[in-house]
């Protein structure tokens, strides 16, 4: 067998297929250089690619295709938000995941699991009916369930009336789902690639060339790269990158922290969070559990995890599924989100004139990149900012127009 | 554990206090523009690096200024506010 398989790989009939740009080196010019080689930046070269025939793309990775947040998050997709606004652009993207493994001819591993989020005061019922009815209105499927359907979801879940916080009722979207974050990122950078997007990965952003308020090019590790414009997507840094163009933005930087354990046989099918115990799990098509909860207590541009961290998640998951104090823990890890005021991201235009802004992804990124891709794309394809995209601007901040979504964002993807 | 010392009530544990925001200086609320109210309310350098900020000890409702670094997460040192604030400010005074 060994030497079967060495004969395989080895043999020319069989030659490894190359799905990204091999190692070479920088054009003098590309006429869009993305820079960030997440979801959201691959994702946006290759829509440019694919529907607007711009196919000159350097997209600029510091280090390796997928390994920033996108490799990060815990894999969330829902569209249950509270505003219009939100609940439209996030429905479009839940929309455009259910095709993405037929797109790629490549499988992002989509799963429509449906996601539970668990009340247990009035006022959050009475929020829950809100969202689901904003929802309903926009074609977004959510409902309010009682403790009965939630038992019928969940039959593993702590429903007892004895406990601290007893469980009242929930909102059920059965709409939303989990998807492999890697295999997004892989997809989209593998057919951006077979379109001709360049993808350069340790290709660190050292400082931007800006006169006349225009972009002119982007200086890296190395060496300079003239474009024709540039997209920042770099979530974690986008501050820094931001300042590099002069440009200040309305972001705190904080750590967000998640852990898995070791796999179990499947038992719980519907993503479920608790914003009560600021906790949220699912089950992975491994078997593993994983637990994420709120971010960091304070900002921090950092990924290392803490004991109060796997402290708090471990209480609070053991209140709601108490055999997963059983469980042993694999691997605790942190990424670095960009909060903003509103819980909202900040998507395009910059007061830089053709330097486009995908940041302020906080915690609620991976849900979004496919529909971030597009508008973004679209952006700078036509110079014009999409509908869908209008109403999470920069300039919002000094309009005092925000998009709130912070009840149905924080602590409970 | 991370230990924070409170000008007030010495080493503590970190899980006893509450990040307060960045020390800013605060426009004059009457007469700035709303750009410059926007600026203050929403914007920050969020520097990767040497940050100064307010804290405080919940359980007695102190606060001070920590400098800490953002990257390493140490906390550089700790004092009163008292040290840069040397009067008091009146926020709503010509609010009627």
């Amino acid at each position: 067998m060994p030497f079967a398989l060495l004969k395989y790989g080895f043999s020319k009939k069989y030659p490894a297929r190359h799905s990204f740009t091999p190692r070479k080196d920088l054009n003098q010019h590309y006429d869009v250089v993305i820079i960030g080689g997440g979801g959201h930046g691959v994702a946006t070269a290759y829509y440019l690619a694919r529907y607007h025939g711009i196919t000159n793309i350097a997209v600029l990775e510091k280090g390796y295709l997928g390994g920033g947040n996108t490799g990060r998050n815990t894999a969330v997709l829902r569209a249950n938000y509270l505003t219009e606004e939100g609940v439209k652009f996030y429905r479009e993207s839940l929309q455009l995941y259910r095709g993405l493994s037929n797109e790629f001819d490549f499988n992002i591993m989509w799963e429509n699991r449906g996601q539970l989020t668990l009340a247990t005061t009035d006022a959050a019922m009475r929020s829950f009916r809100w969202r689901a009815e904003v929802n309903k209105h926009l074609g977004v499927g959510s409902e309010l369930v009682d403790c009965q359907q939630i038992k019928e979801l969940v039959p593993l879940l702590n429903l007892s009336e004895n406990g601290r916080y007893p469980i009242i009722g929930g909102l059920w979207h059965y709409d939303g789902g989990t998807a492999r974050h890697d295999a997004v990122a892989w997809g989209y950078a593998k057919a951006a690639c077979e379109r001709g997007v360049e993808l350069h990965q340790l290709t660190e952003v050292t400082g931007l060339k800006i006169t006349n308020n225009r972009i002119k090019a982007v200086q890296t590790n190395r060496g300079i790269v003239e474009c024709g414009c540039a997209v920042q997507a770099v979530a974690g840094t986008s501050s820094l990158l931001a300042g590099m163009a002069g440009i200040k933005l309305p972001i705190h930087t904080y750590p967000l922290q998640a852990m898995v354990t070791q796999p179990y046989k499947p038992v719980l099918g519907p993503l479920v969070s608790a914003p009560h115990v600021h906790v949220y799990i699912q089950q992975t098509s491994r078997g593993e559990f994983v637990i994420g909860g709120g971010s960091d207590p304070y900002p921090l541009y950092s990924t290392r995890s803490t004991l109060e961290m796997k402290e708090s998640l471990s209480s609070a998951i053991q209140e709601l599924f108490p055999f997963i104090g059983n469980a042993r823990l694999l691997r605790q890890w942190a990424g670095i989100t960009d909060m903003t005021p509103d819980y909202s991201p900040i998507m395009g235009l910059s007061p830089v004139d053709n330097y486009y802004l995908d940041a302020g992804w906080g915690t609620w990124g991976f849900k979004a990149t496919p529909i971030c891709g597009k508008t973004m794309s679209e952006l700078v394809a036509t110079g014009k900012v999409p509908d869908l995209i209008k109403p999470f601007g920069l300039d919002r901040f000094y309009r005092f127009e925000q998009v709130n979504e912070a009840g149905a964002t924080a602590a409970s993807h | 554990m991370k230990i924070i010392h409170c000008p007030l009530n010495g080493p503590r544990n970190i899980s006893e206090f509450a990040y307060g925001g960045e020390v800013e200086a605060m426009p004059d609320p009457v007469s700035c523009s709303g750009d410059e109210w926007a600026e203050y309310i929403f914007m920050s350098d969020n520097p990767a690096g040497l940050v100064r900020e307010w804290w405080l000890h919940v359980a007695t409702a102190y606060w001070f200024i920590a400098e800490r670094n953002t990257v390493t997460d140490e906390i550089i040192k700790t004092y009163p506010p008292s040290e840069l604030y040397k009067q008091r400010i009146e926020f709503a005074k010509d609010i009627d």
